[in-house]
């Protein structure tokens, strides 16, 4: 009847859902905390969300192909923990310290890839696997205390450069890169295929089990790239750093567009997913929210965005379009 | 009670079951029916015909309350009737069964049968196993079907899961039971057990309203046909005042020549030979040779071990035992990839689970296949794949909107086209095509049938997979018959008749024709 109109406004809605609540979460807490569109403030939050946005990307390539990586808070905290300790125990210098540590991370990835691939393993219960592994890792290389005393070379890339907060640069960077091979190359283009329909991507001629273990490994990069982050911003590598992580990617990946059954999903989705999530805390923060109940608010949010995309998701589809 | 005698009854108080008056639904961009009125009176088998996107699906769709209509009105037993939903729909006594069955496989016969509404007892927290056994035997037996209530879906035929919907529908005491296809995915022989079924269900007084492309089963079953094209009615009227190329002229809105267009084809050197195949329990051994520029028909029952030759040779089974010489080169194939790196192609059975990327657009669809070579450094070329998806949609006339449509939304037949066009991309020396017209409109399934046709005359060849004997008949130039997981026959097309071929699959005739390669 009447209702074309409405109906492709829905449609509208769903395609850019994220920006969509990305203002929805923006606007009142610029009405109602004068300090929140303060530059200043923006560029905390920038640079906050920066480093997680990292590891979101990761995780929505893990999302697309169906799967989920639960080692993402673990590998983050054992790549930082890794190179803060080759860099000052070792003496390896930081960016020896960094390749290596980083290359731990791919490792891990590979593994992962491979119980997944190979093995058949349920992704969930891999990754579950490893999270418990890799930070006990962390754990025992560092006897459960800090590794501190980085330089400045580590640390500068947490500092500010132009005025703005490197992190942002490296995030720009990852995003491009990542961009790239989700979605102009070959094996992003797999990754999207084996989402929609492993067993037909299969009898195409690809096969799912490679697609997956470079999946894995990207996502461990990228959770070490933000493990470094973390660990530069702080001046310190702390064994529990990253703790609660892969919620965070997980939440970021759904909020913008990333599809928990796999098959979709953006690298911009994944960092306005994160940008949602920081924006929200920060805001939260600056309106004085104790930080026990802004876990709960964070939550909460999350559940309604799900819900949004799911209904908004089945009106479309029954309406035919 | 007699037919005959059913429909003196019926003429005498005229009263129908149902009755849709005016019905009208559009969808953004496309008006998928337009003021249809159609009735059908108790105790009659209504046939409803039409290519696909004709609008049955959503008029029937709108009848078991999935879709609801733009306007209209919707009359059971004389009474105006709303059916906002699928479940009012089945309180109202409408049920629809649907090509794809909503059973659930890790549960029993009598659990799907009472699904949402077990008997209970102990204050009504606890299910009375029982007595929904026992009542849902009661309908197995009304109906005359012979599995156990307690068997797993899982362990069921599709035949067979297909008749647990239809007891459902009978346990829920439906007046009106819409089948969508439902010999699709069957053979001939349970086909006739189905259409025995819905006769009986006819004498009962159910009324049944029934989709589908085959006209022979049309003719054979119903009392009554009404034909869509466009998403209007075009045409009720009783069976035996119609003939084939009636309802097809009214399907389609003009004469088709030939139903299965017959391709000359010239035989050329050996594409494959194959020894001793074996794999799992439902194939035992096939020998068999196939040449370029043929197309070979694979007949036999459902089970009989015809899809898993196609599995082994595509590398998608193990082959356990067994020569494939392909050219004449002795291979091992041990993946799809390996298969197609040796010019082998399958176009599946299952075209949603194993065909398509239902979610993802025409273009990644059709062009999956080419990535790797349209691409460069590992980064895709858009434009030569946009070029070339363009080109083979003009090819293969596949009506969609723009390459971004989502697949899943397209008619069957132009689905088919998509995973075809993957195909030609790839352009295998061997084309297995696994039931490639099921569920496919009448002009579309002329369309394949040529382009099979065409490929075998550029010198494919071609191994096609069917249930329909009159496609096999129509399209191939030699015939080969499974039974029980064995190769049983071969005809050559003057040689072969419906009940040459249906004998070698049901065990009559035995090894006629074999090894007699020319």
């Amino acid at each position: 009847m009447n209702n074309k109109f409405l109906l492709r406004f829905l449609g509208l809605v769903r395609a850019n859902s994220g920006l969509v609540i990305l203002f929805l979460v923006a606007l009142p807490l610029s009405l109602l905390s004068a300090d929140f569109l303060s530059g200043n403030n923006l560029l905390t939050v920038a640079l906050q969300t920066s480093m997680i946005a990292i590891a979101a990307i990761g995780m929505t390539f893990a999302l697309i192909t169906g799967g989920v990586d639960l080692s993402v808070g673990s590998v983050a905290a054992l790549t930082g923990v890794l190179a803060a300790g080759l860099a000052t125990r070792n003496g390896l210098g930081t960016y020896p310290a960094i390749f290596i540590s980083l290359f731990a991370a791919a490792l891990i990835g590979a593994l992962n890839g491979a119980m997944i691939a190979w093995g058949r393993i349920p992704p969930f219960v891999a990754t579950l696997a490893s999270m418990a592994a890799v930070r006990g890792l962390t754990l025992v290389y560092t006897q459960g205390k800090p590794i501190s005393g980085l330089d400045e070379q580590f640390t500068f890339w947490a500092t500010d450069a132009a005025g703005i907060p490197v992190p942002l640069f490296v995030l720009l960077f990852v995003a491009i890169i990542t961009y790239i091979i989700l979605h102009r190359s070959v094996f992003g283009s797999y990754i999207f295929a084996i989402g929609g329909g492993e067993e037909t991507a299969r009898l195409a001629g690809i096969s799912p089990a490679k697609i997956k273990f470079g999946v894995y490994i990207i996502s461990a990069l990228a959770a070490g790239l933000t493990g470094l982050l973390l660990t530069a911003r702080l001046w310190s590598a702390q064994p529990n750093s990253g703790t609660g992580l892969e919620l965070d990617a997980i939440a970021s990946s759904v909020l913008g567009g990333a599809s928990l059954m796999g098959g979709a999903g953006s690298v911009t989705g994944a960092i306005i997913g994160t940008f949602i999530i920081g924006i929200l805390a920060n805001g939260l923060n600056l309106l004085e929210v104790p930080s026990y109940n802004q876990q709960v608010i964070k939550g909460l949010v999350f559940i309604v965005a799900v819900i949004l995309d799911y209904v908004l998701k089945r009106r479309l589809k029954n309406n035919g379009s | 009670m007699s037919r005959t005698l059913l429909f003196i009854k019926i003429m005498a108080d005229q009263t129908y079951r149902l009755e849709l008056k005016n019905i009208t639904k559009s969808f953004p961009g496309v008006l998928a029916v337009q003021d249809v009125t159609l009735s059908a009176y108790p105790g009659e088998i209504l046939a409803l015909a039409g290519e696909n996107g004709a609008g049955k699906s959503t008029l029937m769709n709108i009848l078991s309350g999935a879709f609801t209509a733009d306007t209209g009105m919707i009359l059971l037993d004389g009474q105006e009737v709303k059916i906002p939903s699928p479940r009012r729909a089945q309180e109202l006594g409408i049920a629809m069964i649907h090509q794809e069955l909503a059973l659930i496989p890790q549960m029993t016969v009598a659990q799907n049968i009472f699904l949402g509404r077990e008997p209970l007892f102990a204050a009504g927290t606890l299910v009375n196993t029982k007595m929904m056994q026992a009542e849902a035997q009661s309908v197995l037996n009304q109906l005359g079907l012979d599995f156990s209530v307690t068997a797993l879906i899982s362990d069921l035929s599709i035949a067979q899961r297909q008749m647990v919907e239809i007891a459902k529908s009978i346990s829920i005491k439906s007046r009106v039971i819409i089948l969508d296809e439902p010999t699709s995915a069957l053979s001939e022989r349970e086909s006739a057990k189905l259409f025995d079924l819905m006769r009986s269900l006819r004498e009962q007084g159910v009324t049944l309203i029934y989709i589908s492309h085959r006209m022979e089963e049309i003719f054979n079953l119903s009392d009554r046909v009404a034909v869509m094209r466009d998403g209007q009615l075009v045409g009720v009227a009783a069976t035996k005042e119609l003939n084939v190329n009636s309802v097809v002229q009214m399907m389609v809105g003009r004469e088709l020549k030939e139903f299965f267009p017959k391709a000359e084809t010239q035989r050329g050197e050996v594409a494959l030979e194959v020894h001793n195949l074996r794999s799992g329990s439902h194939l035992k051994d096939a020998t068999f040779t196939l040449y370029k520029g043929e197309i070979v028909g694979l007949a036999g029952l459902v089970g009989s071990g015809r899809t898993e030759i196609a599995r082994v040779l595509f590398g998608a089974d193990p082959n356990e035992g067994g020569e494939i010489r392909v050219a004449g080169k002795l291979v091992k194939i041990h993946s799809p990839q390996e298969a197609i790196r040796l010019g082998i192609g399958l176009v599946t059975e299952d075209r949603k689970a194993q065909g398509l990327f239902l979610g993802q657009s025409v273009r990644s669809n059709a062009s999956v296949s080419l990535f790797e070579r349209l691409s460069r450094f590992g980064f895709l070329l858009y434009e030569k794949i946009d070029q070339w998806v363009r080109g083979a949609i003009q090819q293969l006339n596949i009506r969609a909107a723009n390459l971004e449509q989502r697949v899943g939304n397209l008619s069957g037949g132009n689905q088919q086209k998509v995973v075809i066009a993957r195909w030609l991309a790839v352009n295998p020396q061997i084309l297995i095509l696994d039931e490639p017209t099921r569920g496919i409109d009448v002009s579309s399934k002329a369309e394949i049938h040529n382009l099979m046709g065409e490929l075998a005359a550029k010198g494919m060849a071609i191994l096609m997979i069917s249930s329909e004997l009159p496609e096999i008949l129509g399209v191939s130039d030699r015939i080969l018959v499974m039974r029980e997981g064995r190769l049983m026959a071969e005809f050559s097309r003057a040689d072969a008749t419906q009940d040459r071929i249906m004998q070698a699959a049901t065990g009559q005739l035995q090894n006629a024709g074999l090894n007699v390669h020319e």
